[in-house]
């Protein structure tokens, strides 16, 4: 999001909270949704991709909700209404094709409105095909999911996004040797999937909430959190959505302070620091430890101010809007421990896959004929979720480290806890002792989450190792 | 209800409003009314925390050179190792010149400057001398006056000025944006030294009162700050341009034309350059010893050699130029030196100006030679 965005969207949120309740407020706010995926997708080089892809998106939402609410024949009004509003601001996007110097609300032209109108109609007879195969669903589920979770390779495997970027290209009549990996800037993609997983993963245990299909679709693209979370639950989203507080004047203010604090926290700091923050560049350049330790440390605050400034802009826009999206950091370098840092580092991540990847798996192991003990379902848990979360940032060898390495750090901290919790349970620690070890606690946290980021923030282990070996001084 | 609710119930939005808006216009015109930038320019983490520039901050790649080009000359000096506490036992030799003296596809340790700190200059009396780059990339003479005007606040005990005829026309003279940002300045070195340019040159930025409140001078600001930034990567490698590996060489085989700027053959007046820049250095540098510069120029040997020497200059005018030229430095009693082909072609890079670290090497030599000369004249 730039400043730009961020200005429309406070202008646009504000309206929304002063002129429209009810219903009317319901189809701004999936019209604004809608529309705002098509005005935040970046460019793509291969033709009419940055189209395309926010189609697929919405396409995907359409489908995923078919699957998991079951027919409810009172809605069948709102629905078609529904359905309409969405293929109508499809078909208005592409129409601006020919708006002359109007053109475009996207990054480039949109395609020619008849191959528009084709595409619609092929997913409407889907979409009716798949509510008229309902006894399947359960099984269509499962391949959603599963095709969620191929897509997402697909983007996030170089190797793979560039096979895909040049069948693409060869498909578009495009020279696929110019293909690249960055042909592919699927906004909020990982968001996205992640929110259509939970939905299907919730929809099989039969917990999910009835919500139309305008409902859902603001929740899995609400313009504030789409590029960069939070993962919200539907369940609470629709919660909010519905009732939303009608303290306007105080949502506001509230909403237009967590806006300032986010600009002032991603566009003054996080982008001043990113001056001399590590990078791939400068890794290869500097060469005293002192100087490696303070670009290190600048990157540490760097990704924290930017990332949790996003997260402070959606939340705010949200607040305004009456709908108070879940927080997604909590202070986590001011944590004395690793387990800690996670409870409040990029929080709905963290809670997404502790839900559906760490606790079913971890019951798995305790269950059945393993019979095995503590430590070992632990380490196991740890680092399948871990290196998970890391390979969702992207599927290279510094993520997979990264996962583990946090993976190895949780361990060590649950097995250390584990140890002091059944020798030292009666001792009393004086209080400045308290604060010493508590200090020390945190410096070590500290110091291992920042170390972690040299896997995050380069592209290599070469180059990861090379800033290891200067930061200790073991360099050439 | 809290006492924080009450407060917050308290809250008149549209007064908050009010009162916050206000403010912020009142700042605003405060900060037109003082101008506060030259001041603000000079608070600098350079040469406090981190050490100072060895060139002036340019540069058009600023993230992959750790650099920038920015108008406000107090934060350009301000983050050059010239506004660091002189030592007691140096002699401080200004090199003031174009992008050949900057060093323009040169390391910081390959510049004129840095080889002729490298050759240990002494004097009788056992100072050191020691030479500050203070070239700036654009070619104009004017553009080297303000430079200078700038460095006689920093006790100059010597000044070497390079130039190259491409810095003389008339048409060059206001042409760099350093100049056009910098308009009261440059029109107070014209009212000061009579210069014989249009102050009143539509170039020639002038600043309104909106200008000049925090939201007009908004880039400017932004700029004192990333250059402050960008110092600590300068500290940390050592990098303020970015060289690419591989570039454009210098044009060999020429055009034919033979005009240069919006002059003709067969001869270059004395009225055509802007020779009163020059006296103006000389006026301003007052007792302090001033070495005027012919810098060397790429002799080409390819097409149209025989009209042209370089990319720059017709062979006509620029014979001309330097035979004016050194008639006039003996009409005035300047120290002038031609080393006009002194570097060979092979030491030239992308432009008929720009040497290689040997070339830049070479001139070195030559200028160490020449100040060892001018400083054994000295009282």
């Amino acid at each position: 999001m730039t400043l730009q965005h961020i200005l429309y969207f406070t202008v646009f949120t504000i309206v929304i909270s002063r002129l429209s309740h009810g219903l009317f407020r319901h189809y701004l706010l999936l019209t604004g949704s809608l529309f705002a995926v098509f005005w935040l997708q970046p460019a793509s080089s291969i033709r009419n991709l940055d189209f395309w892809l926010p189609v697929v998106s919405i396409g995907m939402v359409v489908i995923i909700w078919i699957l998991t609410q079951p027919k409810n024949p009172d809605r069948k009004h709102k629905l078609r209404l529904e359905i309409l509003i969405i293929s109508g601001v499809v078909t208005f996007i592409g129409a601006t094709r020919y708006f002359g110097n109007l053109c475009c609300l996207t990054a480039t032209r949109p395609p020619p409105i008849i191959q528009i109108i084709i595409v619609l109609t092929i997913l409407g007879c889907f979409g009716l095909l798949l509510q008229h195969f309902s006894q399947i669903q359960k099984s269509l589920l499962w391949l959603a999911g599963i095709l969620i979770i191929v897509i997402f390779i697909l983007l996030k495997y170089d190797i793979y996004a560039l096979h895909l970027s040049q069948f693409l290209r060869n498909w578009m009549g495009q020279d696929p040797s110019l293909a690249t990996t960055s042909d592919l800037p699927w906004l909020g993609y990982s968001y996205l999937a992640f929110r259509l997983l939970h939905t299907i993963r919730d929809a099989q245990g039969k917990k999910l909430p009835d919500y139309s299909l305008g409902e859902f679709t603001t929740y899995a693209l609400f313009f504030p959190a789409l590029t960069a979370g939070p993962i919200d639950r539907s369940e609470r989203f629709i919660r909010d959505y519905r009732s939303p507080s009608q303290e306007t004047n105080r949502n506001t203010w509230i909403g237009l302070q967590r806006v300032l604090v986010g600009l002032l926290k991603k566009f003054v700091l996080a982008d001043s620091l990113a001056l001399f923050a590590l990078n791939s560049q400068n890794a290869n350049q500097v060469g005293a430890p002192i100087w490696m330790w303070i670009v290190l440390y600048t990157y540490s605050l760097r990704l924290y101010l930017d990332f949790s400034g996003y997260t402070d802009i959606a939340l705010g826009l949200g607040a305004i809007v009456g709908i108070n999206l879940p927080e997604n950091f909590n202070a986590p370098y001011f944590r004395t421990n690793l387990t800690a840092f996670w409870n409040s580092w990029h929080i709905t991540l963290a809670n997404w896959f502790r839900a559906y990847l760490f606790n079913p798996l971890t019951r798995f192991l305790r269950g059945g004929n393993f019979k095995l003990p503590v430590w070992p379902i632990v380490l196991v848990g740890q680092i399948t979720t871990m290196t998970l979360i890391g390979l969702w940032h992207g599927i290279t060898w510094n993520f997979f480290i990264w996962g583990l390495w946090h993976a190895l750090g949780l361990f060590v901290h649950n097995r250390w806890t584990e140890w002091r919790r059944r020798r030292i349970i009666n001792i009393e620690i004086h209080p400045w002792k308290q604060k010493y070890i508590s200090f020390f606690s945190w410096l070590i946290t500290f110091h291992y989450v920042t170390l972690g980021w040299v896997w995050f923030a380069l592209p290599g282990t070469d180059i990861s190792g090379r800033v290891f070996s200067t930061l200790f001084g073991l360099g050439s | 209800m809290s006492p924080v609710n009450e407060t917050q119930n308290r809250i008149s939005y549209p007064n908050l409003l009010l009162k916050t808006l206000s403010l912020f216009i009142l700042l605003n015109m405060l900060f037109a009314w003082i101008q506060p930038l030259p001041a603000l320019g000079k608070l600098s983490v350079y040469n406090n925390l981190i050490p100072g520039r060895i060139r002036l901050p340019y540069s058009d790649v600023p993230q992959r050179s750790y650099n920038l080009s920015l108008y406000n000359l107090e934060a350009m000096f301000a983050s050059h190792e010239v506004s660091a506490v002189p030592h007691n036992n140096e002699f401080r030799v200004m090199l003031i010149g174009d992008s050949s003296t900057w060093g323009f596809l040169l390391e910081p340790n390959e510049t004129l400057a840095a080889y002729i700190n490298s050759r240990n200059l002494i004097l009788p009396d056992g100072r050191v001398v020691k030479a500050y780059n203070l070239g700036y990339p654009v070619m104009s003479l004017v553009k080297d006056l303000l430079i200078l005007s700038y460095a006689m606040e920093y006790q100059p005990d010597m000044i070497i000025w390079l130039f190259t005829l491409e810095s003389f026309p008339y048409d060059k003279q206001l042409f760099a944006p350093l100049l056009q940002n910098n308009a009261v300045k440059v029109r107070a070195l014209d009212s000061s030294y009579d210069l014989d340019i249009d102050p009143y040159d539509s170039a020639l930025n002038d600043q309104g009162f909106l200008d000049r409140t925090i939201i007009g001078e908004r880039r400017v600001l932004a700029d004192i700050v990333r250059l402050q930034l960008y110092g600590i990567m300068w500290a940390a490698t050592g990098i303020d341009q970015f060289i690419p590996a591989n570039y454009t060489e210098r044009q060999v085989d020429l055009s034919s034309e033979l005009s240069f700027h919006n002059l003709q053959p067969p001869q270059l007046n004395r009225n055509d350059l802007a020779i009163d820049a020059l006296q103006a250095g000389v006026s301003m540098s007052g007792e302090i010893p001033i070495l005027f510069i012919n810098e060397p120029i790429f002799i080409s040997w390819g097409v149209n050699s025989d009209i042209r020497y370089n990319f720059y200059y017709p062979r006509w005018v620029y014979d001309d130029y330097r035979e004016l030229l050194a008639s006039i430095a003996q009409e005035y009693g300047w120290s002038y030196h031609d080393y006009w082909d002194s570097v060979p072609a092979e030491e030239f890079t992308n432009t008929a100006i720009h040497l290689t670290p040997a070339g830049s090497a070479q001139l070195a030599d030559l200028i160490s030679r020449d100040i060892q000369g001018l400083i054994s004249g000295l009282p």
